[in-house]
């Protein structure tokens, strides 16, 4: 069920745009916040809060691979597979998470909830390739071990701290509250850049050189 | 070469990504408020030539020019920042570490077209970097430099930072708009061009996120010192991304025009024991180069004139371990995956080059199958609305150019010769095919 804040916020996200369909994305977005994925409950609130159809909502909504029609787990894992990751080992990767976890469905989740996979399209990280994302946080220079222990780590429970990102991986429900603009005060955690990020500016100066 | 760091170059210092990290006050944006006209910050951008850092290269200060001034609309800057282009990660570490340079932009770019609402499209796969910037949004806000009267000159100026939900083609300008008046993100047909038809049919720039960081610099120093940087044609300093098969892949910030020799020399060069086999200079979009096209100048005639593009610099270098069919093959499945679906050759072409490269891959083809491949790549260049079905037979066609007798190695030796494991970023020293 749709919670009563959810409700109090829909409103509020309408309000930032000049016109109220704009909304629609970042409303979807609360409603994975709240329902884990786009329910017909949270379809029903944005055609409502838009004055759309239903039809009309679901047809934005199944547009965009981000938006889940079935719930996905607490941490929803993403190995890219777009060539350059694939090349540098993310098709190994995948193969690897895959045999690990049971998994075999594109977005299938583990039977604890706990964990989702998923092959994802290039994440504009490919100075750290092969790249994965839990829940859309950088986990850079992966190998197929590093990423069996990372998905036994979340399995477990255990902290996890993202290469570039916070300072621990927050559940899949808290990341999409983000991305519909609610910010969680956590832009201060973890690092300005990775290695492969510093790397020119690192030789321009050792070298001296400048703009 | 010398290297250019301006965009990068508080990348290593202390929070960069606050107000104090970024060394402060926005100085571009108080100067361009408080000591210039708009049309002059035009002019500025366009003498400078600055061109667009997204792909196509369209010179920045042009695009502003052409809004219509004195129409009785509003006005709207929307910053792409949808980076989704195979290889392409610049934008990314830029907005990560820096992201009040782009804000700062925006205050200088929302003066110059005379637009009091701005918005960021971010993709949304990037939970950090949304953090980033709407935290730097926020502050900017809280010091007075977003918001009402800015500088007390009477700009007002509201920035709305917006995140997508997975979709290639809100890159391409138009199909962002549509995703952000909240439909499904599907290119418009041009004209009309979005400065004068664009976010709720009013005149609207869309710009890229580097381009946009690149303003302030502009402002504070001058055209003249940024025209000391890059060739003639291709001004400036830029981002040039190196990934896949180098020594030390990342962000190495030059002038135009360098080359992917100078530039792979400062990177340590291929993996070592390999060489050189296949490279994109500006994303999977732009056609495929070779070893042969190492001294061709990194800018956007010299690309151009060497028969690719130079698209958003991101240098994917691939070694001889590398499958060029295998490649071709999972780029394509991308473009398809990607397809918005509003284009026939674009939905249906890419479809069924899947299904060639797959038996292409399998060995289970012959001359004929390259042949269709050709045809269907001739069907979809230029027959549809946006650069995704041009782009998306880029790969194909640049790598049966080069590599056509590897196509032909993979029938003759029932599959494809090569071990993926060869290819990996773990794969044992000295590993080869």
């Amino acid at each position: 069920m749709l919670s009563d804040e959810t409700r109090r916020l829909a409103p509020e996200i309408v309000a930032r745009y000049p016109k109220p369909r704009s909304a629609l994305l970042p409303l979807l977005h609360l409603v994975q916040s709240d329902e884990g994925y786009v329910s017909p409950e949270g379809i029903a609130l944005c055609a409502e809060v838009l004055d759309l159809t239903k039809a009309e909502v679901s047809a934005v909504s199944t547009f965009y691979t981000m938006y889940k029609r079935k719930p996905v787990g607490d941490y929803h894992v993403g190995v890219c597979t777009n060539t350059l990751c694939a090349v540098m080992g993310g098709d190994a990767i995948y193969d690897a998470l895959k045999e690990h976890t049971g998994i075999t469905t594109q977005n299938g989740v583990t039977d604890d909830g706990k964990v989702s996979l998923e092959h994802i399209e290039c994440n504009a990280a490919c100075d750290f390739a092969p790249v994965m994302m839990v829940n859309w946080e950088f986990f850079d220079n992966q190998t197929p071990e590093s990423a069996r222990i990372l998905v036994d780590s979340l399995r477990s429970g255990a902290p996890v701290k993202p290469t570039r990102g916070a300072d621990t991986v927050c559940t899949w429900r808290e990341a999409e509250r983000v991305l519909a603009g609610y910010h969680d005060g956590r832009a201060d955690e973890g690092v300005a850049a990775g290695p492969a990020t510093l790397e020119g500016l690192k030789l321009a100066n050792e070298r001296g050189d400048k703009a | 070469m010398k290297l250019t760091p301006v965009l990068s170059a508080n990348w290593a210092d202390e929070k960069p990504w606050t107000i104090d990290g970024y060394g402060g006050d926005y100085s571009a944006a108080r100067k361009a408020l408080t000591t210039m006209e708009p049309d002059a910050v035009i002019a500025m951008v366009k003498d400078s030539g600055l061109r667009g850092r997204g792909g196509a290269g369209f010179p920045t200060g042009s695009k502003w020019s052409f809004i219509p001034q004195g129409d009785g609309k509003p006005h709207y800057l929307v910053v792409n920042a949808d980076e989704s282009e195979p290889g392409t990660c610049k934008d990314i570490p830029l907005m990560l570490a820096n992201p009040h340079m782009l804000v700062e932009g925006i205050v200088i770019t929302c003066f110059a077209i005379r637009s009091n609402l701005a918005f960021i499209y971010v993709r949304g796969e990037v939970l950090h970097v949304v953090r980033r910037v709407q935290a730097a949004v926020a502050e900017a806000y809280e010091k007075g430099l977003l918001g009402k009267n800015l500088f007390g000159t009477g700009f007002d100026l509201e920035v709305v930072v917006h995140a997508g939900a997975g979709a290639y083609i809100c890159g391409e300008e138009t199909a962002l708009l549509d995703s952000l008046e909240g439909y499904r993100g599907q290119p418009r047909l041009r004209p009309p061009f979005p400065a004068i038809a664009g976010l709720y049919a009013s005149p609207t720039v869309v710009n890229n996120v580097e381009s946009i960081a690149s303003v302030p610099p502009i402002i504070n120093r001058g055209v003249e010192w940024f025209k000391t940087m890059g060739r003639e044609k291709s001004p400036g300093f830029t981002l040039y991304s190196l990934s896949g098969h180098v020594t030390r892949p990342g962000q190495y910030e030059a002038p135009l025009g360098v080359t992917l020799r100078e530039l792979l020399d400062l990177a340590g060069g291929v993996r070592e024991g390999h060489e050189l086999k296949f490279w994109t200079p500006g994303g999977s979009s732009t056609p495929l180069l070779t070893a042969d096209h190492l001294d061709s100048p990194l800018d956007y005639e010299g690309m151009t004139e060497a028969g690719s593009m130079l698209g958003t610099k991101a240098l994917q270098i691939f070694d001889e371990t590398t499958c060029v069919v295998r490649a071709a093959l999972r780029w394509t499945e991308f473009y398809a995956h990607e397809s918005c679906g509003k284009c026939t050759p674009c939905r249906e072409g890419t479809f069924w080059m899947v299904q060639i490269l797959e038996r292409l891959e399998a060995g289970d083809a012959d001359d004929s199958d390259v042949d269709t491949l050709l045809d269907a790549c001739d069907n979809i260049l230029g027959r549809a609305f946006c650069a995704l079905a041009d782009g998306a037979v880029s790969p194909i066609t640049s790598s049966v150019q080069f590599f056509r007798s590897e196509y032909v190695a993979h029938w003759e030796n029932g599959g494809c010769p090569f071990d993926p494991a060869a290819a990996t970023l773990f794969a044992p020293a000295g590993a080869s095919t």
